[in-house]
């Protein structure tokens, strides 16, 4: 009775994470492989056609870069942050900063490159009157080339955001205990800051990946034609006008990306428990 | 724990059924019968109803009418909902007037037996043929008007208008397009768009045929227009920016492949953007016009249907730059307005109109092969 009490408050939650979670994942798991009174496989092997193929490598390619170029970049901005003052102007400002743009995806990011780089960009039209240079070339802001400049802006900002406290916990005293007994800052960091800050760079990595695997809004704003990614492929499954009956197609390609997601998220925790340990 | 588990159960019952709650009544006005003793629902003609007059009184008693996806601007729907309603006291809901032909069906089945589901659809080709069963079977006064090839032998359906695949193009920045392989030349380099993806829209589907007839295909054989938009995008021609009149106006789409009568309705805003039907591979593509058999309002959904098929109907559609399905007829009886009939584009050559078991066929080789070609 007395659990029974404690848990309370957590109805809503409990309630929301069911409605929103539970009961659509089970409903993609289903319908997957289930309709109209028949069981059958057959849509599971339609994602391993030419075309779902193609689209989950291209998927995995565009997450896998962007997660890694993120991971860098973010990385050393993160610790570019923490080497200056807590209370720092520029810190702060940087670090309210990223927390909006790791936001900041979907039509609105899209559009503003559209607006910047694309055909009929500012830039686009500035460098051509300047230096007659056609920066948009023939569109390779809409193709993978351009998701992934795309993808980058948001990945950056929101390395920052989850490596800073990795960062934060590296603590003064282990590298003044490694100096005293005589190491060089060379050794100090290639002996204790790394190992320590490993898994929670490969976990953030993971965590990058996860999220622009996710992302649909701002390739669907930008990418208009042949469905390059999975998430734009479930579109073109769910509306075409010209191939009808796809929608179980659509559950079994979801049905892989939650599958994907799952095996990154469990690597992820098993990074971020590893992690925790040294940094209580 | 366990009881916990039934809570949240209790609870997400409670949400659903308070958004089931939320929907509109139920109401079926779909039983009444007509003057002949025929249930209004299965009328298959107005002479069920004894004759015209009384399909009118029927309608205007049932006083509403509703549509679904007919934008104002497209196909003159605009002026014909305004017509038929000033004409016969009856009000027209338009709902979604953006939404695409599947949206139709899915309102229809989502909304079946309340007074808000669509009377009638307007329906893109493979979504008509995937769905006549949810047709009522109707044939309007000038039924024997029509060719046969554009209406089903029983009147689950009727082709009400169409229109041909061209290519617009802004003439103030682009060399005059003659023919399809015109397209490949340096001079277009980044400027040529295609109305969607051929694997999810029709018009764009029906692009890639006119271009695989251009370089020897066929309907059976879409092959050859595949193999065009990848050498278009190899020589860095492609554009793959979905046009819209707002692309076309900033001129970040000075080449498009859509129909004819999308295209001409740019010039009206941008009078440099000319349109080009290639007289040699002409496609052609109609809509589809049926009754929803679970229409709320079964007579002015029958009258809706006569009044697009009568010559002030077709008239108003032809005002729009399509091609109404009497066309021919009408300009043979002088009925079609002149100045509106110069303005349709006159085609020598053949028109090829893929049947369906062809677009099954080539739509099947596009979602195999439409991705890798321009990927």
């Amino acid at each position: 009775m007395r659990k029974l009490r404690e848990g309370l408050p957590l109805l809503p939650f409990l309630a929301v994470v069911v409605i929103f979670l539970i009961i659509p994942t089970v409903t993609v798991i289903v319908s997957s492989v289930y309709a109209n009174g028949v069981f059958s496989f057959a849509r599971i092997q339609a994602l391993f056609s030419d075309t779902a193929l193609a689209a989950l490598g291209k998927s995995v390619l565009l997450s896998g870069s962007t997660a890694v170029i993120g991971a860098v970049l973010g990385a050393v901005l993160a610790w570019l942050i923490v080497s200056s003052p807590p209370t720092s102007m520029v810190r702060r400002a940087v670090i309210s900063l990223c927390s909006v743009l790791a936001q900041f995806g979907g039509v609105a990011l899209a559009f503003a490159f559209l607006a910047t780089v694309g055909l009929n960009g500012v830039l686009t039209l500035w460098v051509q009157q300047v230096f007659g240079f056609n920066l948009a070339g023939s569109g390779w802001l809409y193709s993978l080339t351009g998701l992934i400049l795309v993808y980058t802006y948001f990945q950056i900002p929101l390395m920052v955001i989850v490596f800073v406290p990795a960062l934060e916990g590296l603590r003064d005293q282990w590298r003044e205990a490694a100096v005293s007994l005589g190491a060089s800052t060379w050794r100090y960091w290639r002996e204790v800051a790394v190992p320590l800050l490993t898994p929670a760079f490969l976990g953030s990595t993971l965590l990058l990946f996860a999220n622009a695997f996710a992302a649909y809004a701002t390739a669907a704003a930008l990418v208009s034609q042949g469905s390059p990614i999975v998430p734009l492929l479930i579109r073109s499954a769910l509306t075409s006008e010209v191939v009808l009956g796809q929608s179980g197609f659509a559950y079994a390609l979801a049905l892989e990306m939650i599958v994907v997601v799952a095996v990154v998220m469990a690597a992820y925790s098993a990074l971020v428990r590893r992690t925790a340990r040294w940094l209580r | 724990m366990n009881k916990s588990l039934v809570a949240v159960s209790a609870a997400s019952v409670l949400v659903l059924a308070g958004l089931i709650a939320c929907a509109p009544p139920e109401k079926d006005n779909t039983g009444g019968e007509t003057s002949s003793g025929v249930k209004v629902s299965e009328a298959t003609s107005a002479a069920d109803f004894g004759g015209m007059d009384a399909l009118v009184e029927a309608a205007k008693k049932e006083g509403e009418l509703n549509v679904i996806a007919l934008p104002p601007d497209w196909a003159n729907y605009g002026a014909i909902i305004k017509a038929f309603s000033d004409k016969y006291g009856i009000k027209v809901n338009s709902a979604q007037p953006d939404a695409a032909s599947q949206d139709e069906i899915n309102a229809a089945s989502q909304q079946k037996g309340k007074s808000t589901a669509p009377d009638v659809f307007d329906l893109g080709q493979s979504v008509a043929l995937a769905n006549t069963s949810m047709f009522a079977p109707y044939k309007v006064a000038t039924w024997d008007k029509i060719a046969a090839a554009y209406k089903d032998p029983n009147g689950a359906w009727v082709n009400d208008y169409g229109g041909y695949m061209s290519i617009g193009f802004d003439s103030a920045k682009v060399p005059p397009v003659t023919s399809v392989n015109d397209l490949l030349k340096p001079e277009y380099n980044g400027k040529v768009a295609l109305n969607g993806d051929p694997t999810q829209a029709g018009a764009a589907f029906s692009g890639v045929l006119m271009v695989a007839l251009s370089q020897g295909g066929s309907a059976d054989d879409i092959a050859p227009g595949v193999e065009f938009f990848r050498k278009l995008k190899a020589a860095g021609n492609f554009l793959p920016v979905d046009p819209t009149p707002a692309t076309i106006e900033s001129g970040q789409t000075p080449v498009v492949i859509d129909w004819n009568y999308l295209n001409a309705g740019e010039t009206k805003k941008l009078p440099s953007w000319q349109v080009v039907v290639p007289p040699d591979n002409a496609v052609a593509g109609y809509y589809y016009q049926a009754i929803n058999k679970d229409a709320p309002h079964p007579a002015a959904a029958r009258l809706w249907q006569e009044f697009l098929y009568s010559d002030e109907g077709q008239n108003l559609f032809a005002a729009g730059g399509v091609r109404p399905v009497r066309a021919d007829t009408m300009m043979a009886d002088g009925t079609l307005d002149k100045t509106v009939a110069d303005k349709l584009p006159i085609i020598d050559g053949p028109v090829t109109v893929p049947s369906p078991d062809q677009t099954e066929k080539a739509t099947k080789y596009l979602a195999d092969n439409w991705a890798k070609a321009i990927g």
